[in-house]
């Protein structure tokens, strides 16, 4: 009872929550083209729109969605899938151990529910909050619902009408995915170390992805790039704002 | 027409089970992990470095290793970000990348 009290006062609050929707808005323009994009080629799949809204709720990753459809096959290989989507999300577990120390005061059942939509999207933007504080559970789920809803209304509605709409990459739209990471990507951007980072995660992913077959080269990148901000590490300029940090 | 709306195969509900138990057991594990495991100092400076590793990791095989077109307009969204809001800088992307497509076509 005490503890509720004590964190209800820090997680509620609609500001938060409208924070996390506004915050998100501008990726409802990317997700929308791709959810479309993903509902069409399911379609084309042969898989019905209640599939369609039945992965998108359940696994909610658009990654290893994209990756299902590229092996959905008859008969469906669903071992195969099931264990790509596993190596695919590997990531997550990157993720959310990056993200869990930055939550603030988070009930048990309101991490392990939340987490259940931990999409990358989602996670980008609670890390970027967390660079300034900590992101609150209202802040998260204004982020996190926005996301779940356009995904579920563009995904139903390309696999509805994604017939009539023809090629997407005739209009770009294939790119917003790519667009849309680069943005989040340089939303962490800190000067000349995060290039340092970059350019050898970049280098790793490609090298991985060209000669070993399968979701490996997103750890590779991950583990190349957390190596060179390892190397890099300098105690002196970090020890002031360590200490400040620590006063807190 | 209603019917095939809501059709669903017993295979399919499986797999996307099957896909979402493995999705749900990553996304879950690093709050399971974080309670073993405390990081500090360099360790700490390398995990911050894991959220723009990851999505660096996620866009490099489109992004740099698709076709002349891709890897400019990724070049352009990213010097596009660092000044633009992120709607303006994505659209700026999604453009370039058309525009780049048919002038490499014509070439």
């Amino acid at each position: 009872m005490k503890s509720n009290q004590n964190k209800s006062a820090i997680n509620a609050g609609p500001n938060e929550f409208f924070l996390g929707v506004t915050t998100f808005f501008p990726l409802v323009f990317a997700a929308t083209p791709i959810g479309l994009l993903f509902g069409a080629l399911a379609a084309q799949k042969g898989m019905s729109p209640l599939e369609v809204l039945l992965m998108g709720s359940f696994v909610f990753a658009g990654g290893s969605q994209f990756l299902a459809l590229d092996l959905w096959a008859d008969p469906l290989p669903w071992l195969t899938i099931a264990f790509s989507t596993f190596l695919i999300n590997l990531r997550h577990v990157l993720m959310s151990a990056s993200l869990a120390p930055k939550l603030g005061h988070w009930t048990p059942l309101q991490r392990y529910l939340g987490f259940f939509i931990l999409a990358d999207e989602v996670w980008a933007l609670s890390e970027q909050r967390a660079m300034k504080q900590h992101t609150t559970f209202s802040f998260y789920l204004g982020v996190g619902l926005t996301l779940f809803i356009t995904w579920q209304v563009a995904t139903v509605a390309g696999s509805l009408i994604g017939a009539v709409m023809g090629d997407p990459s005739r209009y770009g739209l294939d790119f917003a995915f790519t667009a849309l990471f680069i943005c989040l990507v340089m939303g962490f951007w800190q000067g000349r170390k995060t290039g340092v980072v970059l350019a050898a995660s970049g280098l790793a992913a490609v090298l991985t992805h060209k000669f070993v077959p399968g979701a490996w080269y997103i750890i590779a990148g991950a583990i190349a790039g957390v190596i060179a901000a390892a190397v890099q590490y300098d105690d002196n300029p970090n020890g002031l704002q360590k200490s400040a940090e620590a006063l807190q | 027409m209603t019917s095939e709306i809501f059709a669903v195969d017993p295979l399919v509900l499986f797999t996307i089970l099957a896909m979402a138990a493995g999705t749900y057991l990553t996304r879950i594990a690093g709050l399971v992990l974080t309670k073993f495991v405390t990081f500090s100092g360099r360790t700490e400076a390398a995990l911050q470095a894991v959220p723009p590793a990851i999505l660096m990791s996620v866009v490099a095989p489109t992004a740099f290793a698709t076709g002349i077109a891709e890897t400019a307009a990724t070049a352009i969204t990213a010097v596009a970000a660092l000044r633009l809001p992120m709607l303006a800088a994505m659209t700026i992307g999604v453009v370039s990348v058309v525009v780049l497509r048919m002038a490499l076509a014509v070439i």
